[in-house]
């Protein structure tokens, strides 16, 4: 069997002294949709920090096409091709769209910066709409296409999205849903933390469950969507 | 009119002041509106600068205007050690130790200079340093000319440089986004430490075009360090064309006061402005609402 692209083991993390990853063990296969699923403090953020470089990995592994990546600064993991869209999505509210789409390439692609722009346009028209507007007076469902479009200019090897369904209507969530199964379909491996669990299941192709700061649960996305566990724990059936 | 023929040489002369004003504000508001601090050794660096541009022509015979492809990046550097080994490192991230850190650099700096070079003030004579411009409505010495229009076009290039490079960009992303600065693989402790530099070169600048006309002495920086503050504050904090048109206000004011109230009482417009701006206008006249 092919390395995973992406292989965390035995990992743990906090904030201060407070421990809140407890032995994280999961593994994303180059090409498919991984979701991560959890309720508010079950530890999706801190994962997503800590493989992002924000955040301290206190013990455990983090490798990325074979390499240790663990503690690295986000700077050199950005450039590897991790690319996270953060929950509040963190773009810049005081620059126009055109240019926090240009600080996309920042680290990463900056020579295919041109045609990456055209392709973030292509994916999100209505960006292109509003490439002289300034980001902060954007929408929310908008400021999400930004952030995912930020990401895209990166040409993401790995790309984490944490609750980009968060805070829009549930026609801008199936719409974001399409997007994410499309984005994966063009080639990109995604790492999706949702807590919006049956549709983040019907696009993803495997699921790990995290619960007090361990994995629970994991599996192909239909065997979880059929554990018993899940149903009680999310659905109350 | 006799009137008109003293205020308006007045008036100009004030814009050449408030130009070169308006360059050492440009670095603090930069400084503010990155870092999010407040450098209390402004002053002392500018005089550190006064110095530089003092020895390289005493000591080698280096025109001041010619040492600016020197001072620029001389003082870029320094900036950029002190932030990112010294302001940085002793800050602990808490605002309240960074301001402690530059006040207690600035006592450090000026005491280091008196001790080094005593309480003397330096001067330099060039060939141009009594020439003047004839402007048709009023003489202007040449070197307020050249800092006027020096000051303008480093703020210029400056406004480009944020404007239109991926530095620039990044250095405006971080200044509101931290964390989204991080995640599209900006270095900040670097990009901090950069910021705090360019502001630090703005001084090494001003420098250049201040001593001809002007004179280096070890507390020569407070008098300027007030007048920023001023100037910051009623441009509006972290704004960059505030500085602009604050610099050019104030050294207007200074100098007009200057005219009909002397020398000494003069400087009261500024500071009325100052205590204004904050009864009325506390965000300054182009700074955001928060």
């Amino acid at each position: 069997m092919a390395e995973p692209l992406l292989k965390v083991d035995g990992l743990h993390a906090g904030y201060g002294a407070v421990e809140i990853l407890r032995g994280i063990a999961l593994a994303v296969d180059e090409g498919e949709i991984v979701a991560v699923l959890g309720s508010n403090g079950a530890g999706k953020t801190t994962l997503n920090n800590v493989l992002s470089g924000l955040l301290r990995a206190w013990r455990g592994s983090i490798c990325f096409e074979g390499e240790v990546i663990a503690n690295r600064p986000p700077q050199a993991i950005v450039e590897r091709g991790i690319i996270q869209v953060p929950e509040g999505r963190s773009i810049f509210p005081t620059l126009t769209v055109r240019e926090n789409l240009e600080l996309g390439s920042y680290r990463r692609a900056r020579a295919r910066r041109a045609a990456n722009f055209d392709r973030a346009c292509a994916i999100f028209p209505r960006l292109r709409e509003r490439l002289g507007q300034f980001a902060g007076t954007l929408s929310g469902g908008e400021q999400q296409m930004l952030a995912i479009g930020r990401a895209v200019m990166a040409e993401p090897r790995l790309l984490i999205l944490d609750e980009p369904s968060l805070g829009l209507s549930p026609r801008l969530v199936e719409e974001m849903f399409g997007l994410i199964a499309r984005l994966n379909e063009e080639g990109c491996t995604i790492l999706l933390v949702e807590q919006n669990v049956m549709q983040t299941l019907t696009i993803a192709d495997h699921a790990f469950v995290l619960e007090n700061g361990m994995v629970t649960l994991s599996g192909s996305a239909p065997a979880v969507m059929d554990d018993a566990t899940l149903k009680r724990s999310y659905l109350g059936i | 009119m006799v009137e008109a023929a003293i205020i308006v040489p007045a008036i100009l002369n004030g814009l050449t002041t408030g130009a070169v004003y308006a360059l050492v504000a440009l670095g603090l508001t930069l400084i503010y509106g990155v870092l999010h601090i407040i450098n209390f050794a402004h002053g002392a660096l500018l005089m550190v600068a006064l110095y530089g541009v003092y020895f390289l022509y005493a000591l080698a015979g280096i025109d001041p205007y010619l040492a600016l492809p020197i001072m620029i990046p001389a003082m870029f550097a320094l900036g950029y050690l002190l932030q990112r080994y010294v302001i940085g490192r002793a800050g602990h991230g808490k605002d309240e130790n960074v301001m402690l850190v530059t006040l207690g650099l600035s006592i450090v700096i000026e005491n280091l200079a008196l001790y080094l070079w005593s309480s003397d003030t330096r001067t330099i004579e060039t060939a141009y340093g009594f020439a003047t411009v004839d402007l048709g409505v009023a003489l202007i010495a040449v070197p307020k000319a050249v800092a006027f229009v020096g000051a303008l076009a480093i703020t210029a290039v400056l406004w480009a440089l944020m404007r239109w490079t991926d530095l620039g960009k990044a250095i405006r992303a971080l200044a509101r986004e931290r964390r989204g600065a991080q995640l599209v693989g900006i270095d900040v402790e670097h990009l901090y430490a950069v910021s705090f530099g360019i502001g630090i070169a703005c001084l090494g600048a001003a420098a250049c075009l201040l001593l001809p006309s002007y004179y280096a002495s070890p507390h020569i920086g407070s008098a300027f360090v007030l007048i920023a503050f001023t100037i910051v504050v009623l441009g509006g904090m972290g704004s960059f064309i505030g500085a602009l048109v604050g610099g050019l206000i104030i050294g207007v004011t200074e100098s007009l006061g200057g005219l009909f109230l002397g020398e000494s009482l003069g400087k009261i417009g500024v500071f009325l402005i100052f205590i204004a701006v904050l009864l009325f206008r506390p965000t300054g006249l182009f700074g955001q609402r928060v």
